[in-house]
């Protein structure tokens, strides 16, 4: 099925890639707006939303990508992210003037309800999780499998009849 | 934009979103009912998109930048189809959590394009 092609893909895991995809759409968004009417008003805070714009984009499809490769740039943007929003968040609470065109890490992301802090805490978790998957040699079996150990590990009761299937 | 409009667009996300979240609890798999607040979502974003055309030439004009305005608008009239091919590609229960956060977001994308349209340049 079209649904087990991807390993790290799965349960939970593909309503956070879903989010990730959201907030590169809205990164990208406001990005393009503000260099497209006024990126001569702030070079360096708008450099900024395209650069965490294309790396949302590319934490998204690394999400989405299978094998160790991916898995190590999915590691680096999330990471990257997580380091962003931190770093700018405190900026421009100690000093706003430094920043004072809206990112999408300004004050920890608070312009789009934290979740540009959440998401990379979620994603490393996720990750985490995957990883230890790997490494206990489950998750290097058929997809199935891990299919089920999302289903488990999210709460439902399905996982033995449902691991195999889709659902 | 039209106020009452854009509340009841609001109302309608959220509570489409709501179904949606409640059907992935439900461990349902994405079916019609689920797809269908999308597309209902949808249809009142393409009748906003009719609304913020119009409008203008009414005497409603912005306030705040179109430009901001539209990108919001075409982005958010992505959202709800870009999740029903999610939910056709991946029939989980998850796919219904996936099309609520498509809702949820077009409730706080239309609200920020109202804001856009009355507040923002006041």
């Amino acid at each position: 099925m079209v649904t087990q092609k991807s390993t790290r893909a799965v349960g939970l895991g593909r309503v956070l890639i879903a989010v990730y995809a959201l907030l590169a759409l809205a990164a990208t968004g406001r990005s393009v707006f503000q260099i497209s009417t006024q990126f001569g008003e702030a070079p360096l805070a708008y450099t900024l939303s395209a650069l965490s714009a294309v790396v949302y984009i590319v934490a998204t499809v690394a999400l989405i990508g299978r094998g160790q490769g991916w898995y190590a740039v999915a590691w680096a943007t999330i990471s990257f992210e997580l380091a962003g929003v931190l770093i700018i968040g405190l900026v421009t609470v100690l000093d706003p003037e430094l920043f004072p065109h809206d990112t999408v890490w300004s004050f920890f992301g608070r312009g789009y309800g934290f979740v540009p802090l959440v998401l990379p805490v979620l994603g490393i978790l996720w990750l985490r999780r995957q990883g230890r998957l790997t490494a206990s040699g489950r998750g290097g079996a058929a997809g199935g499998d891990v299919v089920g150990d999302g289903d488990v590990a999210a709460g439902g009761a399905s996982s033995a009849t449902d691991a195999g299937t889709t659902r | 934009m039209i106020e009452w409009f854009t509340w009841v667009q609001v109302v309608v996300a959220v509570v489409a979103g709501l179904v949606c979240v409640v059907a992935c609890f439900m461990k349902r798999q994405p079916d019609d009912i689920t797809v269908g607040t999308g597309a209902v979502v949808l249809v009142l974003l393409l009748a906003q998109l009719v609304v913020a055309v119009v409008a203008p030439f009414v005497g409603n004009a912005p306030t705040g930048n179109l430009v901001e305005f539209y990108i919001y608008l075409v982005s958010a009239i992505l959202l709800p189809p870009l999740a029903t091919v999610w939910a056709l590609v991946d029939r989980t229960r998850w796919s219904n959590l996936v099309l609520a956060t498509s809702s949820f977001a077009v409730a706080v994308m239309v609200y920020r394009m109202f804001q856009i349209w009355t507040v923002q340049g006041l």
